[in-house]
């Protein structure tokens, strides 16, 4: 009897194992984390991203026919969990992974050099190496709608507007409290430039991971008495910063956030201590929007949604995966209308989609994401594709947006970008492309 | 029946003084040599290759390293992701900076300055002992951490502080693919476990393991303290240092100093005691539990919710995997408190009497 079962058991498995894969399917990997300090972030994202890949089944019958198909994978924020993810992933589907979302700086970074020899793209959208937004060097690698870099000098235009100008900057204070990571030390080379060029004084204050202990730097910060703060921080550490400025008495209207210090996780946990709190986006939040409300009508409506919270629908996070989802659909889309529609299409004719990814309004308008998202035009030599930031400021219960899209200083970026990835080509033994070649 | 060495008679030191003294022993690790040189990387996919079996041999170097220290010479240490870190970031230097050098000698240099940093943070143990040793070892953690951090000549004066590794190029031949880099690393492991258990039979290993047993003994019958204490240091720090420059070179490709944080140093320590404290097999054994096991129940409940046919909730079943590492854990130490390589002596001598048990 036992024997039996066992047998049974067995076959099942067996069979469970390898189950047939349909023809007509585009497979994309959800490697993202549920389990951390950081799970806020890589459940709501990767929940809002596969909540609009399942909305598009449910609406269109996916992308011309051809259905969506996605496999979690817990990476744990960690590197060699995400590379574990990434290898088990890449060879699913009838064409393997389509792209990967690694949602981590760090495997980002681990991930550069496998999927450009397996030849599957990789979108770091608003995280990883900042310099990869040179194509050229970088042919499988999208740190797409915008970088960090651009972002600092966001931030620094942003100040520089609050003061009347970007002059009035000369002479003051500004310090960047930031998470000890290859992540929180990626706007130091930016800012340190930029101080030069306004004449403000740079202070960098770093953080240890995971940051739930900041007595001493915001005694420091205090001590120091800046005009702004940077807080360049992530999961545990934003809200700790938060409560340990109102500790030292120091205004949170002056503190400017990164986005990824900038979601409804970060503030809620501090309380009162957040209200006025001001953070960079690149979507914003809500369900007013259009898409979300198909989201909602054609996902959850159906109890087929990927959160089990309703009332993280529409929170930062999620909308940020829903991006992610048009920016991946889209760029499907693309690479069907050229390689054969109703199709599915492989890694690297996935990564012309992206290259020649053009969303403008008029299809933003279609796709119900007007202001969700800015838009975005990529190209060989520009992997970034749009650059622009809008500020966001927490009420105590919402975010408000205070600003229109803001443009970063393009040529600064652009030119730090060229130098690094050139830095980088030169270690590595690359050639770059040619851009004029490329079709 | 097979397992017994009835009739195999030693007439010589030589042949008395064999790793493997039973004929049955050779035979199987010989055939697993030639299994692991030949038959996985014809066999084994990108998948298993690189994702797998090769975090776990380089796992098994630190873990031993860190047995050759905690568990032959006594010495409790929460420095070992520190040493891995020297290990990664001067073979990137040595690569970098002296290219003429070539790999090996580059990895073998960035050992010696693990051993070195082993030594200058293995002083306290000349005059603490257990647990406040391992606190003295946790301010190795931190200081490295922090110096690769501080100083950017360690990453080359990299933007993020990331080390990208250089191509393995040993005389002409490029190790690129993940069986190449399999391969090596499996060389690379192969020769330092037959030196850490030649090691461990000489002289110098009996001198390890009798500090570890009882030190005031020790130095009673003549064992000098000082320099055991120092060896034991240097030679973990070593084997840890290599096994951080393999972690780089050949399995995740760019680091930053964040990927040897505490975390890893406990993780390494919880391998080998599961794997078996004092024992070159449960180093091996214990990594392959601590890198492994988490990621089978992973697959496995992807399995069961295709088998059962019911969705669950992927939260639910990554806080759950957590939950049942952890559980397994404190069930192998309570079944088997001296590791999984006890067990498997365990198994070996029932093996012997079997299938006539007296």
């Amino acid at each position: 009897m036992k024997r039996s079962t066992l047998a049974i058991a067995a076959v099942a498995l067996a069979a469970a194992a390898a189950p047939v894969a349909a023809q007509n399917e585009q497979f994309i990997p959800a490697n993202f984390y549920w389990v951390g300090p950081y799970a806020p972030g890589g459940s709501g994202f990767g929940g809002g991203m596969i909540d609009y890949f399942a909305m598009l089944n449910e609406r269109d019958g996916g992308i011309n026919g051809v259905k969506l198909t996605w496999e979690k994978c817990e990476t744990e924020y960690r590197n060699d969990r995400g590379v574990e993810c990434y290898e088990r992933s890449k060879k699913k589907g009838p064409t393997g992974a389509t792209v990967v979302h690694p949602l981590s700086t760090g495997i980002t970074y681990s991930l550069i050099d496998k999927a450009t020899a397996d030849k599957i793209p990789v979108i770091s959208m608003g995280y990883g190496r900042t310099d990869a937004a040179d194509g050229r060097v970088f042919p499988y690698v999208f740190p797409l709608i915008t970088t960090y870099w651009s972002q600092a000098t966001v931030m620094i235009k942003y100040m520089g507007e609050k003061a009347g100008g970007m002059d009035k900057l000369k002479g003051q204070k500004i310090a960047l409290v930031y998470h000890d990571s290859a992540y929180g030390k990626e706007p130091i080379p930016v800012l340190t430039d930029m101080a030069k060029q306004y004449g403000y004084e740079f202070t960098p204050i770093a953080v240890p991971h995971p940051g739930n202990e900041q007595q001493s730097q915001w005694l420091q910060v205090r001590q120091l008495r800046p005009d702004w703060v940077i807080l360049w921080g992530w999961g545990v550490m934003n809200p700790t910063a938060l409560k340990a400025a109102a500790k030292v008495g120091y205004s949170r209207e002056k503190i400017i956030g990164v986005w990824w210090s900038g979601a409804e996780e970060d503030v809620i946990p501090a309380g009162d201590a957040a209200k006025g709190y001001v953070a960079a986006g690149f979507n914003l939040p809500g369900t007013n929007f259009p898409v979300m409300q198909d989201v909602l009508k054609h996902v959850y409506k159906k109890g087929k949604g990927d959160l089990e919270d309703m009332a993280r629908v529409g929170s930062i996070y999620h909308t940020r995966g829903i991006v992610a989802g048009i920016i991946t659909t889209e760029a499907i889309r693309n690479a069907q209308n050229r390689f054969g529609k109703g199709k599915p299409i492989t890694g690297e004719q996935m990564r012309w989609g992206i290259e020649n990814l053009n969303i403008d309004d008029k299809r933003l308008k279609e796709l119900g994401a007007t202001n969700l998202m800015q838009p975005l035009k990529v190209s060989c030599m520009d992997h970034e594709g749009g650059g622009a930031v809008k500020f966001l400021k927490w009420d105590g219960r919402k975010w408000n947006v205070i600003t229109d899209w803001m443009q970063p200083d393009r040529k600064l970026v652009r030119d730090k970008v060229e130098a690094s990835a050139a830095q980088y080509a030169k270690e590595k033994g690359i050639t770059p492309r040619d851009c004029s070649k490329e079709k | 029946m097979l397992y017994r060495e009835a009739g195999q008679f030693k007439s010589t030191y030589a042949q008395d003084q064999q790793i493997f003294p039973i004929r049955q022993d050779r035979i199987a690790i010989a055939l697993l040599l030639v299994f692991a040189f030949v038959a996985v990387p014809l066999i084994g996919d990108q998948y298993w290759l690189s994702a797998l079996i090769t975090p776990f041999l380089i796992f098994a170097l630190a873990a031993l390293g860190l047995n050759i220290l905690t568990g032959y010479a006594g010495q409790l240490s929460l420095g070992t992701a520190a040493f891995m870190a020297v290990g990664a970031f001067m073979t990137y230097n040595f690569v970098l900076r002296l290219p003429w050098l070539g790999i090996i000698p580059s990895m073998i240099l960035a050992g010696l300055c693990a051993a070195a940093v082993g030594i200058v943070f293995g002083l306290p143990s000349l005059r603490i002992k257990g647990f406040y040793l391992a606190v003295a070892t946790l301010a190795c953690q931190f200081f490295v951490l922090w110096a690769l951090q501080r100083f950017p000549w360690f990453t080359n004066h990299s933007s993020s502080g990331v080390i990208t590794a250089q191509q393995i190029v040993i005389f002409g031949v490029a190790f690129d693919t993940p069986a190449e880099k399999y391969l090596f690393t499996l060389a690379v492991v192969v020769v330092m476990a037959l030196l850490a258990k030649n090691l461990m039979r000489s002289e110098t290993g009996r001198a390890f393991m009798a500090v570890r047993d009882m030190d005031v003994a020790a130095s009673v019958v003549g064992i000098p303290m000082m320099q055991t204490k120092l060896l034991a240091f240097a030679i973990s720090s070593f084997y840890c240092g290599v096994a951080g420059a393999l972690h780089a070179f050949c399995y995740l490709g760019t680091v930053e100093p964040e990927a040897y944080t505490l975390d890893l140093s406990f993780r390494i320590l919880f391998m080998i005691i599961i794997g078996g404290v004092g024992s070159i097999l449960g180093s091996f054994l214990g990594a392959a539990f601590i890198t492994l096991f988490p990621i089978f129940l992973n697959i496995a409940s992807g399995w069961l919710s295709h088998a059962l046919g019911v969705e669950f909730s992927h939260a639910a079943v990554s806080n759950l995997e957590l939950i049942i590492f952890g559980g397994l854990i404190i069930f192998f130490l309570i079944a088997e408190p001296n590791g999984l390589a006890r067990l498997w002596q365990i198994t070996k001598e029932k093996l012997r009497l079997w299938p006539f048990p007296h």
